[in-house]
């Protein structure tokens, strides 16, 4: 088996420290950065994603093999700059107002990374104008919202509202999930993809930061 | 203190209490408001709440300190008055419980994962037993340790209660149905999973709350009670499965129809019913005459 699926196979069973090992055997066999990347780090997260999606793996198994990336990514990271390699987009993530809950909007994060994209973290219980300055400072193209309780998703409202209001209007897409959220609620709010799973929402941020 | 083992003994089926956190909004809590803090600043409100579940026939009432622990009071800068607020939470939930009527109080998950190294086992212990031991000296009888997902955090919960109080422990979990048509926590536990290891680390009550309706529970209560068999088992079911409603999550089962779906619950070997998310007094009214008849 080559370095890469070795990592990718290390990176499924969330052996953080063997990923990093194989990241830096990979880099002396001279191997592109870009291709370590995306043949090894993300192609391993992909299977990860994809069988959470099916329920055939659940948080835990998603969080060890994001943390055995991020070791990964440690080493990889300077390579990618020095040759160049940037994110697919930047996204911008939070709770809104009032929620102070952050296991599925963490897991977001780290399915987004593992998506390839650059995962800004706004925290928890984020008003809108706190999101809205979050987006301008580090130049996001996509916005993720999340909300757990059914009294906090009506915030969700409020962010899209204050975005459409700003001069960030158009530039942003804006997706939203959470346990009570829906596709309908998603239409009825005016937000612009709505995802099931945090697999789903890499999915959609990929798309939308690539369009 | 009363037993809630003792009272099963003699044979008939407890009913508990109905949703806290969707009346209290009904009452004016505001997002970002800590709903434990009403418990001084709006004592009357929670003490209303209390009492109408008491009035609705409830045999176990449970009490406003879900999010109780000092991880979770820590985010409104709370976190140095777990004990007054837990305390508090208990003494309301006595106060209208009086001699008759059992207090459970309600402890909830943290939050954090031990898996990832968020917090130690022994920072989680702590945060459980400050709260648990001001629970006990509110006057409440038993706990109800709610919501949970982690085998982990729910086995030194349990602990931390049975080694330092003589509360009696309820521990239940939150279970969704997979692809595949089983059900799991988010952390991919089963209910057999979930209760062999609450029995082990000695709670005396296990169960399920949240997620379903009386109606998928059925399932969730046969694994449970197939895995526990000698353990009285407990079911705080949300009135139906959640359906939009101009736009808001709304949970759609009349008092009637649970009272009629907790049928099927009931025939399984439940011991104790109540509700979760969208119950009212009414729901419990109801299921409280469904057992009475049953």
């Amino acid at each position: 088996m080559s370095v890469l699926q070795d990592m990718a196979e290390a990176l499924m069973k969330g052996k953080a420290k063997d990923v990093g090992e194989l990241v830096e055997k990979a880099l002396s066999e001279g191997l592109a950065p870009n291709d370590i990347l995306n043949e090894g780090l993300l192609s391993g997260m992909n299977v990860i994603g994809a069988r959470f999606k099916k329920n055939e793996v659940y948080v835990p198994e998603v969080l060890i093999a994001a943390r055995a990336m991020k070791s990964g990514m440690a080493i990889l990271q300077p390579k990618l700059a020095e040759a160049g390699v940037e994110p697919i987009g930047i996204a911008v993530i939070g709770t809104v107002k009032g929620d102070l809950h952050d296991i599925g909007k963490n897991l977001v994060g780290m399915m987004l990374e593992g998506a390839g994209l650059k995962v800004v973290d706004a925290g928890i219980d984020v008003t809108p104008e706190k999101f809205i300055e979050v987006v301008r400072e580090s130049g996001a193209t996509v916005l993720g919202l999340s909300a757990l309780l059914t009294t906090t998703m009506t915030n969700m409202k409020d962010v899209v509202a204050a975005v459409a209001a700003s001069d960030l209007a158009g530039k942003i897409k804006i997706m939203i999930g959470g346990a009570p959220v829906t596709q309908a609620f998603c239409d009825e709010i005016g937000a612009d993809g709505y995802a099931a799973d945090a697999a789903s929402a890499a999915d959609l941020a990929k798309e939308f930061a690539v369009a | 203190m009363k037993s809630i083992i003792k009272s099963l003994l003699a044979g008939k089926v407890l009913v508990s209490d109905g949703a806290w956190g969707t009346f209290l909004q009904k009452e004016g809590l505001q997002p970002g408001e800590c709903p434990e803090l009403w418990c001084i600043e709006h004592r009357e409100k929670v003490l209303n709440i209390a009492q109408s579940y008491v009035d609705a026939g409830s045999d176990i009432i449970l009490s406003n300190s879900f999010g109780g622990t000092s991880f979770k009071l820590e985010h409104y800068g709370l976190a140095g008055r777990v004990s007054e607020l837990n305390e508090a939470a208990a003494a309301i939930s006595r106060e209208a419980a009086g001699d008759n009527v059992i207090v459970a109080g309600s402890i909830g998950p943290t939050g954090k994962m031990l898996l990832m190294g968020d917090v130690t086992p022994e920072e989680l212990y702590d945060s459980f037993k400050e709260q648990a031991v001001a629970l006990e000296r509110g006057g409440a009888d038993a706990c109800c340790i709610e919501t949970f997902a982690a085998i982990d955090e729910a086995e030194l919960a349990i602990k931390a209660v049975r080694e330092n109080t003589e509360l009696e422990v309820i521990c239940t979990f939150t279970f969704e149905k997979t692809l595949q048509g089983e059900y799991r926590t988010m952390m991919g536990v089963s209910p057999a999973q979930s209760s062999e290891a609450c029995v082990k680390a000695g709670a005396h009550i296990v169960g399920t709350n949240c997620g379903n309706g009386m109606v998928q529970m059925g399932a969730i209560v046969e694994e449970i009670i197939k895995t526990v068999p000698n353990v009285p088992v407990v079911v705080h079911a949300n009135a139906g499965m959640p359906v939009m409603v101009d736009g808001v999550d709304t949970f759609p089962e009349t008092p009637e129809e649970m009272a009629e779906n907790v049928k099927s619950v009931l025939a399984a070997g439940v011991k104790i019913i109540g509700g979760c998310c969208g119950t009212t007094p009414a729901h419990i009214s109801a299921m409280k005459k469904a057992v009475k008849n049953g």
